[in-house]
């Protein structure tokens, strides 16, 4: 018998954070507010009081600062889960990121492994100022020797964040700021899937859907409401969003033969235009329509009253999804 | 500044520098003469690395002649367990720790990205980012405390972290976060500014405004500026900070004020900026010249000049025989070490160009 309990995102991994962090003591968390307070969202919240200060502490307001710090705890043997307060905040560590956290190992010809996890609320959808709903996920998933993932329930939730703290190498942790208070089961026993691994969520016959992170539960709407249509949508949650499961892909899609990909990001160079390109080199024959990407305008995040008109939605899914069905 | 060597070699302790006389009173002839022999080494080194480069043997050359006293000065006073973070130009502090010189010419030569394992030299990788490594550096040192190896009362057991930087390097915002993160943590950490003057074609006044020494006192870091062609000054100001380091007293900061003879890369053309007026007068204070006086006053004759000499000819036929000898890295270090554990996508390129390859020859 699994021991499931009902938890939020928001706690799930806040709960995987301290089992990550009770069996490895090498383990520090450390970023802006995450101590006393618990973060801006309370995911690090009582883990202070849990390990104390000497692995859960504030640091200052310097991005870069945060990030070249926890390079350097790699080179002494700790492994660092780190917390960009918001998804606009990530960009003064670019360079400590891209250049340094995601080469060292290729620098040091495997000398040096560089397991950090960087934790960024990502994504709109919570009516906030600028810089707040950002989804920067391309920029990292360009970047060879990072990994990137963003889990979008409960489950997943804890046990990716235990993964990816498991890891040897960087992570890129993206989570679904707006699916933070979503509930769902956790399996507390026993991980769902490798830490790779995408999920058909939802099997159907007609169209595959892939999403990832905050926009899983919109294409599970978009099915639930085609379904009364009588369409049937398969909803694949990739997880991973570098490296990409494309296995579990194109199962999916030599079963549908259409295929719509949604998420967040500007579409224009985005993870969801990688999906389409590599839909269409290695299961051409399998599709009977173009792959459709269903993403938010090229663009920069807008106010937060236009973010409504701006983000998509399960009826822009839907869209797309009559668009596949027509050829 | 601190300086006990003047231009002519002569010797003398201010009296308010006196606790640096008092690190230099332990050191004897031997040291000296490594000393020597060493910035003339590193020198030799750099100038074969240079003629190399211009024979098309390496990519790149960065020149360090001028700054042999500041290196050679502080390396040796870098304690056996301490690690350091340096920029790209410190070939002098690399031989202080063991750093085979080739490693430094087989990144040059574009053979690897720096490749040499820091957990055996704690010498770490070079910086071509400026002052990227300072955080990392900051971040080690972290490390350290919470490891309980800083002011244990155990000589034996501490340890430090010292990172080098350029003038050029201090205007990155990177630094101030490092002098920052190290000033709240108490970090056991050394900020080694080799101010020599020039970041490429940018004098020093374009970067900063107040003693470079000074930079860090906002943060809570004190500093002192050093006279950094003077070796004894160098070795006797890192060697006394680094111990108060290693005793739980915080970070620290030294300005070697120096001087870059030579071009920024081979890439560079200083005459196109600077005077030669400029780079006489610094000639004139020439590191290794200075210590040459100083070792003659001491006694030293000729046949020690003669043999150092003789053995930085053998190391330039020995760097330059083994540059030819480079093999070329195999294909598949593409995809090797970018990552730790296995990644699908990497793994079918690799294979992909393997196959591509081999479809190649088939063809032949």
């Amino acid at each position: 018998m699994s021991n499931y309990t009902e938890l939020s995102i928001a706690k799930a991994l806040n709960k995987g954070m301290a089992k990550a962090m009770q069996n490895n003591p090498k383990v520090i968390t450390f970023g802006e507010d995450i101590a006393q307070l618990g973060g801006v969202f309370r995911v690090t919240e009582g883990l202070l009081a849990e390990f104390g200060e000497k692995r859960v502490f504030n640091t200052p307001i310097a991005e870069s600062g945060i990030v070249g710090t926890a390079i350097g705890l790699a080179m002494r043997g700790y492994k660092s889960v780190v917390e960009i307060q918001f998804d606009g905040f990530v960009y003064p560590a670019f360079n400590q990121i891209t250049s340094q956290l995601a080469k060292f190992t290729y620098r040091s010809e495997g000398s040096l492994s560089m397991p950090v996890v960087i934790r960024i609320p990502y994504g709109g959808g919570i009516g906030a100022v600028e810089h707040h709903s950002e989804s920067p996920e391309a920029y990292f998933a360009h970047t060879a020797g990072l990994r990137v993932m963003s889990p979008s329930n409960p489950n997943d939730a804890y046990w990716m964040m235990q993964q990816a703290i498991e890891s040897n190498d960087p992570v890129i942790f993206l989570e679904p700021k707006r699916r933070y208070w979503q509930k769902g089961a956790v399996n507390l026993d026993q991980s769902p899937l490798p830490m790779h691994s995408a999920r058909v969520l939802l099997e159907g016959k007609q169209v595959t859907v892939i999403a990832y992170g905050p926009m899983v539960t919109t294409a599970l709407q978009a099915a639930e409401i085609a379904k009364e249509e009588g369409i049937s949508i398969e909803v694949v949650d990739l997880r991973s969003i570098s490296p990409i499961d494309m296995n579990t892909v194109l199962d999916s899609v030599r079963s549908t033969n259409r295929v719509v990909v949604a998420a967040e990001a500007p579409a224009f160079v985005s993870v969801a235009s990688e999906l389409a390109a590599a839909i269409s080199e290695q299961a051409f024959y399998h599709l009977e329509a173009p792959v459709l990407r269903v993403g938010s305008f090229d663009t920069p995040y807008p106010p937060a009253k236009l973010e409504e008109s701006y983000l998509p939605d399960a009826d822009r899914i839907l869209d797309a999804v009559d668009r596949v069905l027509a050829y | 500044m601190l300086q006990l060597l003047d231009q002519e070699g002569q010797y003398e302790v201010p009296s308010k520098y006196s606790q640096y006389g008092e690190i230099i009173d332990q050191l004897g002839e031997a040291d000296y003469k490594k000393f020597y022999r060493d910035m003339a080494r590193i020198r030799r080194f750099d100038e074969e690395a240079t003629a190399l480069q211009r024979q098309g043997q390496l990519g790149l050359w960065v020149p360090a002649i001028g700054q042999e006293g500041a290196q050679i000065g502080s390396g040796y006073a870098v304690g056996n367990k301490d690690h350091i973070f340096p920029s790209y130009r410190e070939h002098g502090v690399a031989i202080t720790h063991g750093v085979e010189l080739m490693s430094i010419l087989k990144m040059m030569r574009g053979v690897n990205h720096g490749g040499w394992d820091p957990n055996e030299t704690r010498f770490h990788h070079y910086a071509i980012v400026l002052a990227s490594q300072a955080l990392h550096a900051a971040g080690y040192a972290m490390g350290v405390k919470f490891d309980g190896l800083v002011g244990t009362g155990d000589p034996e057991n501490d340890l430090a972290v010292i990172t080098y930087i350029g003038d050029g390097a201090t205007a990155e915002g990177d630094v101030s976060e490092a002098l920052l993160f190290a000033a709240v943590n108490e970090s056991p950490l050394m900020f080694f500014v080799q101010n020599n003057q020039w970041a490429i074609s940018s004098n020093v006044e374009t970067t900063t405004k107040v003693p470079l020494f000074t930079r860090g006192l906002g943060f809570g870091v004190p500093g002192i500026r050093i006279d950094g062609n003077d070796v004894l000054a160098s070795y006797a100001a890192t060697k006394l900070h680094m111990d108060e380091i290693r005793t739980g007293k915080g970070p620290f900061l030294i300005e070697a004020l120096t001087y870059r003879i030579g071009a920024h890369t081979t890439s560079d053309d200083p005459s196109k900026y600077r005077q030669s007026e400029e780079v006489e007068f610094w000639k004139a204070k020439d590191p290794i010249i200075r210590f040459e006086k100083f070792l003659r006053r001491q006694g030293i004759g000729d046949d020690f000049f003669e043999q150092v000499t003789q053995d930085g000819e053998d190391l330039a036929k020995e760097i330059r025989e083994s540059t030819f000898a480079l093999p070329d890295p195999p294909m598949e270090n593409i995809f090797e070490n970018v990552y730790t554990d296995p990644h699908p996508l990497v793994d079918a390129q690799r294979q992909w160009l393997q196959d591509y390859e081999s479809s190649l020859e088939d063809n032949e």
